[in-house]
């Protein structure tokens, strides 16, 4: 089947059923994408299906045939960070980092949603990725210069 | 370029890959210091200042040898050389090197040594020096107890002296000028007459040279990076998805693998049968290990699909069923025979209590896993004569010797990359990943096989956290507590710890009462008591360790006693402290809060106070008692660390530290049915999440004269100034983790 990830178009040969995260992280070895739980409660493997926050340990390889697929590597790049990204780093928010990639995909679609969400919105948007860290104050506060960034760009 | 390349990731060599062409500098004013290890590995024009320096014709490359499990060590370490070294960090390499007994801790030894020697002075610090010489024979080359800035401080700066001061030598000889002349500013040394020498040029000279010790350090008002805000060099990474973790390495050929291990964790195996998982696609083997079977195919998911399809008969297991049976072998041991410690015991206890007491209370804390983001993975490779391994490890030395014995392949031909780990909390300090993936590799020789768990075996099979129980009593007098006795049971942690790694524990273990008996405060009579339960579950250091249970069993005893005396929990526990730096924490936290007294308007809070890795840590926590149960308001904390090394990071670890504990003592626990662990996801293991953070102010103090690491200091009190707050709002004392057991949160 095809899979368009970060705008490049791959041919991969596997099960219908393959979890997207398994065909990103071991057939393509994009490994920004990261695994935690497999089964939706970390938020670690978020990514972006047409623009949409999802968890790819959920999400069939099939089912996402045809779609426009972004991971965090799409998102921005370190000398071209996307805003929310920059906003994660200028407060320094990762601590292990490992559950940031989803965090801050989850971010992304937030804010792409809504761009001047409350903190109930963001309580509510980012309540399913955990940070077994704790670097939820940072992540608060970077949710909000990104929101602000955005705006102002 | 191989795929090991892309383990490479900028800004970080991993192990020898890069070493070609290039020079290594320590401190090693010590006598027969441990030889420089990277010395060994130096290519034709490379030259190593010190084991934490080294100059190739690519660079400055700084070596970090303490693992970074998102603490932030390699930064903290690479910007302690930098800060003598005058070299810019965003202009060097920073690389944890190979492992090596020079890179042993010497701080590790300082905490044992205060709870068999637990006043200041002499003896402890002979005993400190006996400590440290078995440590340093021995190359203990760990992370853990928080030591990191505690061992490094000196060290790395001292690395940083000694390298700085060679270069500008060997610049001054071969310019044929006085050293005192020249000067040093990023990664150059600037001659009398302007002329700017790139260290990267002198690395001929330097080779041929002694280094230049005993440098004085710089006072502490010219540092450049120490105290300041600092951008870590891993965060760009981490938040673009470029950072490679152990579980994103790859190697030419690899192989994925995932274990299904007996489900009574540490039993054995009877037999087993691969034949359905065998016929799946993209599966390869099928394979024998101890305890189990490893699942060998071409991608992880399939790996993870087939081990489903693998029939097993499994040994029984030697630990209690079921949980009574666990809580029945704590409340067993308060006997003298099972008495493990009794360093505390102020005063004249028995007399105290003659007249009676004025609580009789019991305390439990469960079992916990570490159950970090990124489950336990490993690549082995086994070759006929050399053994390669890529991981995240805490204990690379253990590691070597282990997978020696186990290959039979001689230890020092084991080599080890230390990888980025995504979390530990002290489950790196296990390496049973690495034993797996070996004995799985030697069923393929020279095939690269990548170990993955599965969340679900990660957590139903992590060394959890210690089960313990606590009972204590007291009296009161005149508004004041007059006596404290407490007494805590738990099976010995480091026993099943190092029996792991084969080495013999004898004595008291002292984390069965750490965090209670050490406690700086002057109770009149105060005595605390370790007991060491039969072993139960496979024990291992979670975060904080024997303070992760005590220091709530300790507070959460002493609150009772002070409400029984009638009095405040802030201002007791000020009248009761017993040294100058406790009594300023308590006070900074005290008027960070505006601590003034009960808050009425279903609103609480509580206080604790735990020093734990010699650091003394004040929190308070401010709850709301709403219709739909308890809500975390804010938690304020102060912390005595002596230097704050970087204040975000330092904010950053507090604060997560916090709500670590917080959201284990809210929900979290590892039960046992039929032997085999019930939680295995984290639907049903599943701490803080971002709704229910509150609001955390941080504020480290200076007082102290050591200079002291915050990675476990902030666990301790967590839970107890939350159970203090959730009394003050409601009235419900609660005696037992998880909360969550007795009232609902928010």
């Amino acid at each position: 089947m095809k899979l368009t990830v970060d705008g490049v178009t791959h041919e991969v040969d596997v099960e219908d059923d393959m979890p997207l995260l398994w065909v990103l992280r071991d057939e393509l070895g994009i490994t920004g994408v990261k695994y935690g739980c497999g089964v939706a409660q970390c938020g670690a493997c978020t990514i972006h299906l047409d623009g949409t926050a999802v968890r790819s340990c959920q999400t069939w390889a099939a089912d996402a045939e045809g779609a426009e697929i972004t991971t965090i590597q799409g998102l921005g790049t370190p000398d071209n960070l996307h805003a929310v990204q920059a906003a994660w780093v200028e407060h320094q928010v990762a601590q292990c980092g490992y559950c940031q990639s989803g965090q801050i995909m989850q971010a992304a679609a937030l804010l792409a949603d809504n761009p001047s969400p409350s903190d109930q919105d963001i309580d509510a948007a980012m309540g399913g990725n955990l940070c077994r860290c704790g670097t939820y104050p940072r992540i608060r506060a970077a949710v909000k210069t990104a929101a602000a960034n955005l705006k102002g760009a | 370029m191989s795929r090991l390349g892309t383990i490479t990731r900028r800004g970080f060599l991993v192990g020898s890959v890069a070493v070609a062409g290039g020079i290594a500098f320590g401190t090693y004013t010590v006598r027969k210091p441990h030889a420089n290890p990277l010395s060994a590995d130096l290519a034709q024009g490379e030259a190593a200042l010190t084991p934490y320096v080294k100059l190739t014709r690519e660079g400055i490359t700084l070596i970090t040898p303490r693992a970074d499990k998102g603490q932030g060590v390699y930064h903290v370490q690479a910007a302690l050389i930098a800060e003598e070294l005058d070299v810019d960090l965003d202009a060097v390499m920073v690389d944890p090197g190979m492992p090596s007994p020079a890179y042993w801790n010497t701080a590790l030894s300082t905490e044992a040594a205060e709870f068999f020697v637990p006043e200041a002075g002499t003896m402890q610090d002979l005993t400190i020096g006996a400590v440290n010489a078995v440590m340093k024979t021995a190359g203990v080359q760990i992370t853990g107890g928080s030591t990191t800035v505690a061992d490094q401080f000196v060290k790395l700066r001292a690395a940083g002296a000694s390298a700085r001061e060679t270069l500008k030598q060997a610049a001054a000889v071969r310019a044929g000028v006085s050293a005192s002349a020249c000067q040093t500013d990023a990664g150059q040394v600037i001659l009398p007459d302007g002329t700017q020498v790139a260290y990267t040029d002198l690395i001929a000279d330097v080779a041929q040279m002694r280094p230049v010790q005993d440098v004085p350090l710089r006072d502490p008002s010219t540092w450049r990076y120490i105290g300041k805000p600092m951008q870590r060099i891993d965060m760009r990474a981490k938040c673009t998805g470029t950072q490679d973790y152990g579980i994103d390495a790859a190697v030419d050929g690899m192989l994925h693998a995932t274990v299904l291990l007996n489900p009574a964790q540490g039993a054995g195996i009877k037999s087993f049968d691969g034949t359905e998982a065998l016929k799946m696609r993209g599966v390869r083997d099928v394979v024998p290990i101890t305890g189990g079977v490893g699942i060998v195919a071409d991608n992880t998911w399939r790996a993870f699909q087939a081990a489903a399809l693998v029939e097993a008969e499994w040994e029984d297991s030697a630990m209690p069923a079921e949980m009574d049976g666990h809580w029945a072998a704590l409340d067993a041991a308060f006997t003298e025979e099972a008495q493990d410690s009794r360093v505390r015991d102020d005063g004249d206890m028995d007399a105290a209590l003659e007249a009676g007491s004025a609580i009789e209370t019991e305390y439990r804390a469960p079992y916990l896993a570490h159950a970090p983001l990124e489950p336990i993975n490993a690549i082995v490779r086994v070759d006929d004569d050399k053994v390669e391994i890529w991981t995240g490890t805490q204990i690379p030395r253990f590691t070597q010797t282990n997978v020696s014995r186990i290959t039979g392949i001689p230890a020092e031909n084991v080599i080890i990359h230390v990888l980025m780990m995504g979390g530990s909390f002290g489950h790196r300090l296990e390496d049973d990943v690495v034993r797996q993936a070996t004995e799985i590799a030697m069923q393929m020789k020279g095939t690269p096989v990548k170990l993955t768990y599965s969340r679900e075996m990660d957590m139903t099979h992590d060394y959890t956290r210690q089960i313990a129980m606590a009972r204590a009593r007291g009296t009161v007098a005149d508004g004041k507590v007059e006596s404290f006795d407490l007494g805590i049971a738990m099976p010995s942690v480091i026993t099943s710890q190092m029996g792991r790694q084969g080495l013999p524990a004898s004595g008291p273990d002292s984390q069965i009462v750490a965090g209670a008996f050490e406690q700086p405060f002057a109770i009149p009579n105060h005595r605390v008591t370790g007991y060491r339960a039969a072993p139960l579950a496979p024990l291992s250091s979670w975060r904080s360790v024997g303070a992760s249970t005590n220091g709530f069993f300790y507070n959460a005893a002493l609150d009772e006693l002070i409400h029984a005396a009638g009095t405040d929990p802030l201002e007791e526990r000020l009248r009761l402290a017993s040294d100058d730096v406790t009594r300023k924490t308590l006070e900074a936290v005290g008027e960070m809060a505006d601590w003034s007294g009960p808050m009425g308007n279903g609103k609480g809070r509580g206080i604790a106070f735990t020093k734990s890795f010699g650091v003394p840590t004040a929190e308070i926590v401010e709850v709301t008692a709403t219709e739909d149960g308890i809500k975390i308001d804010k938690v304020w904390v102060a912390a005595e660390v002596g230097t704050v090394v970087d204040p975000v990071n330092f904010e950053n670890l507090v604060q997560g530290g916090v709500i670590f504990a917080l959201g284990h003592a809210m929900n979290c626990e590892i039960t046992y049915t039929d032997g085999v662990a019930d939680q295995d996801n984290y639907y049903s293991f599943e701490g803080m999440r971002l709704p229910q953070c509150p609001e955390i102010m941080v504020r480290g103090l200076e007082n102290g004269d050591r200079v002291l690491g915050i990675g476990e200091p902030p666990v301790p009190p967590a839970a107890p100034a939350l159970a203090g707050a959730i009394f003050a709002a409601t009235g419900t004392r609660l005696r037992e983790m998880p909360f969550n057991k007795f009232v609902d949160f928010v």
